[in-house]
């Protein structure tokens, strides 16, 4: 039985998240083209309308990525001589915002639905067994590059830390004020890593150190940087672009 | 044979013309947003005639109508086959005929005068365009999951190259729009037909 996400419940949080001047901003920019309404005469009580039933297609769209996403299958993976060089920098900052983090005082939490809540410091994270691959990163905008990442299987994390494996979200906070959340199948998935390194060197702060979770089964959006704490949970944790409309499953 | 005054239109395939009508309307604008956040060549589509006003917005449009699109063309092509009006309308479409047709077409003397049957270019154009909305909606699904359907990524390359594919399924779309306007606009009884059947 594949992870049955409640709709009714992730759209009331969906909406709830969404501070009003954002959501107002939101419907505005969904709803304009060239600074007219799409149908003539549309007031702003059918923008809200239009916006929600967008919204709640969109749920709708993750109920059918869960269900599509198979668990066995893996994505391409792609010779060392096909990394794309420079690897892009991608954030919703600039790169001069990039955090620094100091790893040798770095803690990872570990908290929600999990047995053991204690923090991990960077030097037993990385006695963990570590593996690489080198996968297509694919962005939201539509660009796609190759690049190589190496760390712990999550799984492996998760069952280290005694995660409820039934439990139906994986949220994370970053050191960049980012967050974002995925699908317990998704974290479970054979090429779903928690990465230290990037083209066999530490993964440097432009691309999320000290950690950044890798997904080849998710949009760039949904691999989250600068991670500083994860947890378990079955309450909709949402994410930072999620909140402001872009699809919560964002799985490829 | 039926007076003149028969159907030639069924109300499914007026519903389901102009239901198609709005849904790829919504589809190619978002899409021209989708497309601006990361052009593929030397050039974006001008904001104002977008739809979606930033990524998110365009997003959520693209993929609400692309149910939609895949809905009503199951439909128009399941209704088409079960009620044989595929083959009346389509077929044969020999290759004399469409030689006979372009000739035709070229010297402005094409017959379009009878609106129960379809021209060899009509029966080219329309199927054409058949085969091109198939071909976006499988560039589509890879460029949505490459990682879940693999074999429709293998067909396409890869990736990026089934973008270009979808790119260009766009532009062969606008390109039949524009031709069947201008079509409509020549011989304006056939808007007439596609409205009210006859």
């Amino acid at each position: 039985m594949k992870d049955k996400l409640d709709k009714a419940v992730i759209v009331q949080e969906a909406l709830k998240e969404l501070p009003s001047s954002t959501r107002r901003l939101f419907l505005k920019r969904t709803l304009t083209l060239g600074g007219l309404s799409l149908l003539t005469g549309c007031t702003v009580t059918d923008e809200d309308s239009a916006e929600r039933m967008l919204m709640k297609i969109s749920r709708f769209n993750d109920n059918v990525q869960a269900w599509l996403f198979d668990p066995n299958k893996l994505a391409p993976t792609y010779p060392e001589s096909m990394i794309t060089k420079p690897f892009p920098f991608n954030a919703y900052y600039d790169i001069d915002k990039v955090p620094e983090v100091n790893g040798e005082e770095f803690k990872l939490e570990v908290s929600g639905l999990v047995a053991d809540k204690h923090s991990w410091p960077l030097a037993e994270l990385y006695q963990l067994p570590q593996t690489d691959q080198v996968t297509r990163h694919i962005c939201v905008e539509g660009w796609s590059a190759i690049g190589k990442w190496g760390g712990v299987t999550f799984a492996t994390f998760l069952k280290r830390i005694g995660a409820d494996l039934t439990a139906k979200y994986v949220g994370f906070k970053c050191a960049d004020d980012y967050y974002t959340s995925i699908d317990m199948p998704t974290a479970l998935h054979a090429q779903t890593l928690l990465t230290f390194t990037y083209g066999g060197k530490t993964l440097p702060p432009e691309y999320g150190y000290p950690m950044k979770l890798r997904m080849p089964t998710k949009l760039g959006y949904k691999n989250p940087k600068h991670i500083v704490a994860i947890f378990v949970t079955n309450t909709y944790p949402g994410g930072y672009w999620e909140d402001k409309g872009y699809n919560w499953f964002g799985g490829v | 044979m039926k007076p003149v005054h028969q159907i030639t239109h069924p109300f499914w395939l007026r519903l389901n013309h102009w239901i198609n009508l709005i849904v790829v309307v919504i589809m190619v604008l978002s899409g021209w947003r989708i497309y601006n956040a990361s052009p593929i060549f030397d050039f974006v589509f001008p904001k104002g005639i977008t739809l979606g006003g930033w990524l998110g917005g365009a997003l959520l449009w693209h993929f609400a109508a692309m149910w939609l699109l895949f809905l009503n063309g199951v439909m128009y092509l399941l209704l088409n086959i079960a009620t044989g009006r595929f083959k009346a309308r389509f077929y044969p479409l020999r290759p004399r005929d469409l030689i006979r047709d372009l000739i035709a077409a070229l010297k402005g003397k094409l017959a379009h005068d009878t609106l129960t049957e379809y021209n060899a270019i009509q029966k080219l154009a329309y199927l054409f365009v058949i085969a091109d909305v198939i071909l976006l909606v499988m560039s589509g699904l890879v460029v949505w999951k490459p990682v879940q359907f693999p074999l429709l990524r293998e067909l396409m390359g890869d990736y990026d190259s089934a973008r270009i594919v979808h790119f260009f399924g766009m532009v062969a779309l606008v390109l039949f729009f524009v031709v069947h306007v201008v079509m409509v606009a020549l011989v304006p009884k056939t808007l007439i037909l596609m409205i009210r059947g006859r």
